[in-house]
């Protein structure tokens, strides 16, 4: 089915919708309004068997606007069939968890975040997940300096200062007699 | 008497432990033997080789993709080769399509072998770590007669492979060939029917195939669970659908239906290579007649002058590939590995993702794990077969 003809049986189902065909090389591009995306993914997974959310990603498309593309990527096995949906998101924008479809979209979704700051509404886990917690910026993003030197981050080691050292050798002796 | 207070232990397994296949932390908490939560932390292998791509040329990225999953090295670069030729619009000649699927074939063996010896050493039984190692070397020594290096080829390039096949290529993987079944009898005959082994395996970790499609979960997990999907079969890329060959499936989804269906896998992969090297002959293309993305024969570099200034141009500028994107999956030995490619009409990839089936794996390890023994985490993670650098990329 080609993208057209996913629209055609997608309308219906989800009412109110402004779904747009995408240009694409492989297979079936749709591009879905952010606000519409999770009932479309519960549309698509119930009642045309893309029941695989292969995998979430985005891509930052600077300077054009809106900057994002979040790309979902779906398979239906019974079909053999693939599918890719689009949102477009501006710089502040944010899209809606699909975690209450697809519980794997958790992660996905997570990276996402992580490398382009893209903020997923209602998500509930929204942390760093491959750079390290107190990271500054969005890896991804195309303004992101690449060629900076930086210092390896992470959390501050556990250390005691001279002072705390002496007074807890202290404080055992104290004990000891 | 005062009461018996009880609580929960936490304890703390990796990123620096022998039994999670690299750098995977997993924060347990415990009830006892059992388990009550996982929080698996990853990202202490990430090297942003994603964003790295984007400053390399189209041709550069295959060397790099190839350390992600640094036990598939070539079904990245297979997926990614795959994505870029879609963007140009390539076809590639059959030899150049049935080299592929034989190597791409090979790595899976390669991996699988890693798997099964480090999946049962982990579970007890040391020795497999040798007798799959020792295997193994024979299949890295034959990407060491193809490309000069044994763990990352880089053989595969946008536009075809990157030379002729060396002499004594066929002997080498004939040997391998007649060799290995025999090989796999001697796996089976130490593990399949082993009552320690089956008693650690049996029953542990099972999943459904309904949560392993909502964790996203499709390859080798998904076929232990009673799905056919596999890339190879539903969506045939190389030439696939012309080998005559099986894909083994279990129902149980637990451990022990996992080893089973990848040992499955592996006498197939050796079905297809036979069938592949036989189609394949020794001398002839490597690579497609595209003069915008192969370079001249150097013969003719040599004589002509256009075909200087193309060979100038491609080793200098590279290539540019028309703007778009495409998604092209692959089925790897830990289930499809995809690679998301965009483009921007330039001769630098304005975005390259690869889909990682280990990351996806990990994700879905607390659910799998929850309840079950502090020891059956140790073959969980070893029959998901998840690698670091596939995960955090």
């Amino acid at each position: 089915m080609d993208a057209n003809g996913i629209i055609e049986s997608l309308t219906p189902l989800v009412p109110g919708a402004a779904f747009e065909a995408g240009a694409s090389v492989d297979f079936a591009t749709v591009y879905v309004p952010a606000e519409h995306i999770v009932a479309t993914c519960a549309a698509l997974r119930d009642h045309l068997t893309f029941e695989v959310l292969v995998e979430v990603t985005a891509a930052d498309y600077l300077p054009r606007d809106p900057r994002f593309e979040v790309v979902y990527h779906l398979l239906s096995v019974p079909k053999r069939q693939r599918l890719r949906l689009k949102v477009r998101v501006g710089a502040n924008g944010s899209v809606p968890t699909v975690q209450s479809i697809w519980r794997g979209a958790g992660w996905p979704e997570r990276e996402v975040w992580d490398m382009f700051g893209i903020v997923f509404d209602n998500h509930g886990d929204l942390r760093r997940l491959l750079m390290p917690e107190d990271w500054e910026g969005h890896p991804a993003r195309k303004d992101y300096p690449v060629q900076i030197r930086k210092a390896a981050q992470t959390y501050e080691p556990l250390e005691v200062s001279e002072a705390e050292f002496r007074a807890n050798i202290e404080r055992d002796r104290l004990k000891r007699h | 008497m005062s009461e018996i207070r009880t609580e929960t232990m936490t304890v703390n397994m990796g990123p620096q432990h022998p039994s999670t296949h690299g750098v995977l932390r997993l924060v347990l908490e415990l009830d006892g033997e059992f388990i009550q939560s996982v929080m698996p932390t990853i990202g202490y292998l990430h090297t942003g080789i994603e964003k790295t791509a984007e400053q390399k040329k189209w041709q550069q990225v295959v060397p790099l993709v190839e350390r992600m999953d640094y036990l598939a090295a070539q079904s990245n670069s297979l997926a990614y080769v795959l994505a870029v030729e879609k963007l140009l619009g390539l076809t590639m000649p059959k030899r150049v399509d049935d080299i592929r699927v034989l190597l791409a074939e090979l790595q899976r063996l390669a991996s699988h072998l890693i798997w099964l010896g480090t999946h049962a050493m982990e579970i007890g039984a040391v020795s497999m770590l040798f007798y799959a190692v020792r295997e193994r070397e024979l299949l890295l020594n034959i990407n060491e007669l193809i490309a000069g290096f044994r763990f990352f080829p880089s053989y595969f390039r946008v536009g075809g492979l990157r030379e002729d096949l060396p002499r004594g290529f066929h002997e080498a993987v004939n040997a391998f060939l007649d060799r290995f079944p025999g090989k796999i009898d001697e796996f089976e005959g130490l593990l399949t029917k082993n009552d320690i082994f089956r008693r650690r395996t049996e029953g542990v970790g099972a999943l459904t195939l309904e949560d392993a499609f909502q964790w996203g979960l499709v390859g080798p997990i998904a076929r232990a669970c009673g799905s056919d999907y596999d890339v190879r079969k539903y969506f045939p890329y190389c030439g696939y659908e012309s080998y005559d060959f099986k894909i083994p499936i279990a129902t149980e989804g637990d451990v022990y239906a996992r080893y089973r269906v990848r040992v499955a896998e592996m006498r197939e992969s050796v079905k297809i290579c036979r069938q592949a090297i036989q189609r394949i002959s020794p001398t002839g293309a490597f690579a497609c007649d595209d003069t915008r993305v192969v370079p001249p024969p150097k013969d003719k570099v040599y004589t002509e002058m256009e075909a200087l200034i193309q060979h100038f141009l491609i080793y200098s500028q590279g290539f540019t590939v028309p703007a778009g994107d495409a998604y092209v999956p692959v089925e790897g030995p830990r289930g499809e590995h995809g690679c998301y490619i965009v483009s921007d009409g330039s001769n630098r990839p304005w975005r390259v993702k690869m889909r990682a089936p280990s990351f996806m794996a990990i994700q879905a390890l607390p659910s799998i794990v929850k309840g079950g023994l502090i020891a059956d985490v140790v073959a969980v993670i070893g029959s998901n077969d998840v690698v670091m650098g596939d995960c955090d990329r």
